[in-house]
């Protein structure tokens, strides 16, 4: 006869860590504390999502728990990056007598922008010792990442290492795009937020909001537009290397 | 207040982004289908014009508010990839903080030196 009582953990456990409660749990927790610690010290670099992931990375690597395992929960919190991306529009229709006087001096930001990006990550790649294949995948780093990614596949690049370095570029916007912009006196709401989207696409705009309703929706146009442009740009630029 | 007109929002945006999925496919389009959806959303809002207590304008604002949440996930994944990385480390941050960097400050002094330009010529 079974006891009517037991002690289970490492079942417990099998179905704990695999299981979609995990994994969103724990990234709404880690983002909470992260929000926390963003407001409680008023310290830039501590975005919530950088401490977020650093604090679920760690959990996973102590627990051991595979990547994919989380994802069966953290993919509930991903799904709705479709929706937000469209949400977008708001900001952009908030301000939008500023984005349509100011049309000209942002698709030349743009333009001037999807070019350095695509040019400098070659090069400095190739001048630091990357072989032909971190070049492809360095090139379209700067845009949103299913067009990243695509645009890596299309090139010949390694679409997963792309991915990586997009999703780096963004956290450095979020983290760094403003202090270096202060560094660099550039202070007109407008110019802020295309820089910001341009070279870190969703996750800068994320920041962008923070500073203001300005500077976000100039960065959700500019991280829509330099997709679109490093779209067209990447392969072009790539036939002249 | 109710949370009523939030959940309205949320739909829109479901609606606008299945919108723009589907246009993407249907013409074999090579933009995400949300960037398409976006487009849509926007043109939405200029035809309807919400007050801000609308469902319109609340959904949209509760999921920016916390756009950083939504890309925790994927973040993670490169805490995953990172160990990889190490054989080509020197190259791979080269390219793409310098690159960012360069990136960053070109785009932003274009912007606004002609913005500057353009606010003369207006005056």
């Amino acid at each position: 006869m079974t006891p009517l009582l037991g002690w289970h953990p490492s079942e417990t456990w099998d179905w704990l860590s695999t299981s979609p409660l995990f994994g969103l749990t724990l990234t709404l927790g880690a983002y909470a504390v992260g929000r926390w610690a963003h407001r409680r010290t008023g310290n830039a670099v501590l975005q919530p999502v950088l401490v977020a992931i650093v604090l679920i990375g760690a959990v996973l690597l102590v627990a051991d728990v595979p990547y994919r395992d989380y994802l069966a929960g953290g993919s509930f919190v991903s799904f709705w990056l479709g929706p937000a991306t469209v949400a977008l529009a708001l900001p952009l229709h908030q301000e939008w007598h500023l984005v349509r006087r100011s049309a000209a001096p942002v698709l030349a930001g743009v333009a001037a922008g999807a070019v350095v990006s695509i040019v400098s990550a070659v090069l400095v790649t190739r001048f630091a010792g990357g072989g032909d294949d971190l070049e492809l995948t360095m090139a379209p780093k700067a845009v949103t990442t299913p067009v990243s990614i695509a645009l890596s596949e299309q090139i010949g690049g390694i679409p997963a290492l792309t991915a990586v370095l997009t999703i780096l570029a963004g956290i450095t916007g979020a983290v760094a795009g403003p202090w270096v912009l202060d560094r660099l006196r550039i202070r007109d709401p407008r110019a802020r937020g295309i820089a910001i989207g341009a070279v870190s696409h969703g996750i800068g705009t994320s920041r962008a909001l923070q500073e203001g309703r300005t500077v976000g929706a100039f960065s959700a146009l500019s991280m829509a537009l330099s997709a679109l442009a490093t779209s067209l740009l990447v392969p072009a630029l790539l036939l002249l290397r | 207040m109710s949370d009523l007109p939030v959940l309205k929002g949320v739909l829109v945006l479901l609606a606008c982004q299945l919108a723009g999925e589907l246009v993407v496919r249907l013409l074999g389009l090579e933009v995400p289908g949300p960037v398409v959806g976006m487009v849509v959303f926007l043109v939405v809002l200029r035809v309807s014009r919400p007050r801000p207590s609308s469902g319109l304008v609340r959904g949209p604002a509760l999921l920016l508010r916390h756009l950083q949440l939504l890309f925790v996930p994927a973040g993670v994944g490169v805490i995953v990839y990172l160990d990889e990385l190490r054989d080509d480390a020197l190259p791979l941050a080269a390219g793409l903080w310098l690159s960012w960097l360069l990136g960053l400050a070109v785009t932003g002094a274009v912007v606004a030196s002609l913005a500057r330009l353009d606010g003369r010529r207006g005056r």
